[in-house]
């Protein structure tokens, strides 16, 4: 920042050029973003889906559409799935990132073929979402080669049905992002990690602290500020959870709907040109995750400065 | 000193065998899948009813012939795929250098106040102004095209982020001081000067650009309706639909494979230098 502040005299009749170099992104962030979102506000004021062949609306109903969103238990339900998965993902995420960072960050462990171990646990982050859960799909279903192993092996007499029971579905939705996501978790954490300032960990171990004790409090109390950062990403992200269950359970969030999350049903209101509860559902998830957004802009800031 | 430590904790060789222990289990649960991927796509719809095998069959090109010959068109969903994450990583990573270089090197008014709109939209995901979005491409003619996958991720606030974390820490602006004084235009000196400096960075966010718009499922399933139009996320999510215990196995699991494979082995190839990548960013997923 002062370099630029100090170079002003000299720079500023190039600095038009500013604005210059701004009109791609801001273009096409006014057409494809910012039109949409108003938009997405302005059909939620309205009255506009199709039943069979016949269109009903557009015509303004005012707040009816949040109303009517709100007062059904459906909303409700898909909320309490949705932050269900997340906190199935996310407790044993956390956990195992911190350990393993603590692990790969740890000189005195010298970890054997770190970069190995590295590269694995961050490929599944790459994987298509919707093919590892078909491949989830074909591999847990009831004649599939899960059960078949599990049997072979004597564990299971009967095939156990995992896409026909409840935490079944939701226990391999949050597995399934868990494998996605704690890889990347990680590498942020040990990141963080190896941004502490080693004569912290020196004067510890002097004082005879155990790895144990310096974790907790050296370590935990250091990470505070991106430990924070990744909740929140997290969080977005788990709100956002939608190719996994949608291609698991084919779009139905089966069993009795208990693996349906806001997005999918979401997806089903778009599908169906359901415009005027869809965009009610838009807005109510455009408010949360903005706030959430807010904690995190609040973050970088303080990174930045 | 050294007897307290041992007595109050574990020994530094404990550690190393737990931390092994568990890095290597870990290991075992990130890779089986793919493992029993590999194994089933080798094997004919009759061996795998019998019961799973730990050894591979020799069905592989069987099955791929089968899935060729099927209704699903794979090539073609496996060339929109490739056309549309090569150009949004292409454009996007452009743009967004672009966008970042204006931040960085210029000195304008509202400056400071756009670079915090950037900062507070950039968590804000696509999903939430998608029905927006569908109408105006709708009203634009744009529907079943490939334009509105491509041409909005020009405007990418995280790879932008990126970019400009990465020019603050590398581009000392008296490089575009020198270039001026050459005479050369601000244009030129952006396209010649600052985006060769910045290749370390293009290239990462190129490929987390590619990966994620090659995995993109929400966006282009309500977007693409035509048969030979469609990604490869959309047929997966179509076999899932298809009556699938009617269908052949081997093919299941070969059309899996082909999805996820050409990420894997481009992934593999570049990973030491993408897993220094995410930790440079700070800011990914």
């Amino acid at each position: 920042m002062e370099k630029i502040k100090r170079k002003r005299g000299k720079v500023v009749s190039y600095n038009k050029w500013g604005y210059f170099f701004l009109i791609p992104f801001a273009t096409v962030y006014i057409i494809f973003q910012l039109v949409p979102l108003v938009s997405t506000f302005y059909n939620s004021f309205f009255e506009n889906y199709r039943s069979g062949l016949m269109q009903v609306g557009p015509n303004f109903i005012g707040l009816e559409n949040y109303k009517t969103l709100f007062s059904t238990p459906d909303i409700w339900i898909y909320v309490k799935n949705t932050l269900i998965m997340w906190v199935m993902c996310f407790i044993p995420q956390i956990i195992v990132s911190l350990l393993l960072a603590s692990w790969f960050a740890d000189p005195q462990l010298r970890v054997k073929c770190a970069g190995f171990f590295k590269t694995v646990i961050y490929m599944p982050n790459l994987i298509m979402a919707s093919a590892f859960a078909m491949l989830f799909f074909t591999l847990f279903s009831d004649s599939g080669p899960i059960n078949s192993i599990l049997m072979q092996i004597g564990l299971l007499e009967q095939p156990f049905k995992f896409l026909s029971n409840v935490w079944g579905t939701r226990t391999l939705v949050a597995f399934m992002n868990f494998l996605m996501w704690f890889g990347n978790t990680t590498i942020l954490l040990m990141a963080g990690m190896m941004g502490i300032d080693p004569a912290l960990f020196e004067a510890a171990s002097v004082d005879g602290a155990t790895s144990t004790q310096t974790f907790y409090k050296v370590t935990l109390p250091m990470l505070r500020p991106i430990l924070i950062y990744v909740i929140i990403t997290s969080l977005i992200g788990g709100l956002q959870l939608f190719d996994v269950p949608q291609v698991l359970t084919n779009g139905t969030g089966e069993p009795m709907r208990s693996s349906m999350t806001l997005i999918m049903y979401l997806n089903k209101h778009l599908f169906s040109k359901n415009y005027g509860m869809g965009g009610a559902l838009s807005v109510f998830m455009f408010f949360i995750t903005g706030i959430l957004s807010l904690f995190v802009y609040q973050f970088s800031n303080k990174k930045n400065d | 000193m050294n007897t307290a430590k041992a007595s109050k904790g574990l020994s530094i060789k404990t550690r190393r065998i737990i931390a092994h222990a568990t890095l290597i289990l870990i290991t075992f649960l990130c890779l089986f899948w793919f493992y029993v991927l590999i194994i089933n796509a080798t094997r004919s719809n009759g061996e795998m009813t019998r019961g799973f095998s730990p050894l591979p069959s020799t069905h592989l090109l069987d099955n791929w012939r089968n899935l060729l010959a099927g209704t699903l068109p794979v090539w073609s969903g496996m060339f929109n795929s490739i056309f549309i994450a090569t150009c949004t990583a292409a454009l996007s990573v452009y743009f967004s250098a672009m966008t970042a270089y204006a931040i960085h090197a210029y000195d304008f008014k509202f400056k400071k106040a756009i670079f915090t709109f950037i900062m507070m939209i950039m968590m804000i995901p696509t999903q939430v102004t998608s029905l927006g979005f569908l109408q105006l491409i709708g009203k634009m003619k744009l529907d079943d095209t490939f334009i509105p996958l491509i041409v909005p991720q020009i405007a990418a606030p995280i790879t932008f982020f990126y970019m400009k974390q990465y020019l603050e820490s590398t581009l000392p602006l008296s490089i575009v001081e020198a270039a001026r004084i050459d005479g050369s235009g601000e244009f030129r000196t952006f396209n010649s000067i600052v985006l060769p400096l910045m290749k370390p960075a293009l290239s990462v966010q190129a490929i987390f650009t590619f990966v994620t718009s090659w995995n993109n499922y929400f966006i282009p399933a309500l977007v693409l309706h035509t048969d030979s139009r469609k990604t490869l996320p959309i047929l997966i999510a179509q076999l899932r639909s298809a009556d699938f215990l009617k269908f052949d196995m081997g093919q299941v699991y070969v059309m899996i494979a082909f999805s996820i494979f050409p990420v894997v082995i481009v992934y593999l190839i570049l990973s030491k230098f993408i897993i220094q990548g995410i930790a440079l960013g700070g800011v990914k997923g």
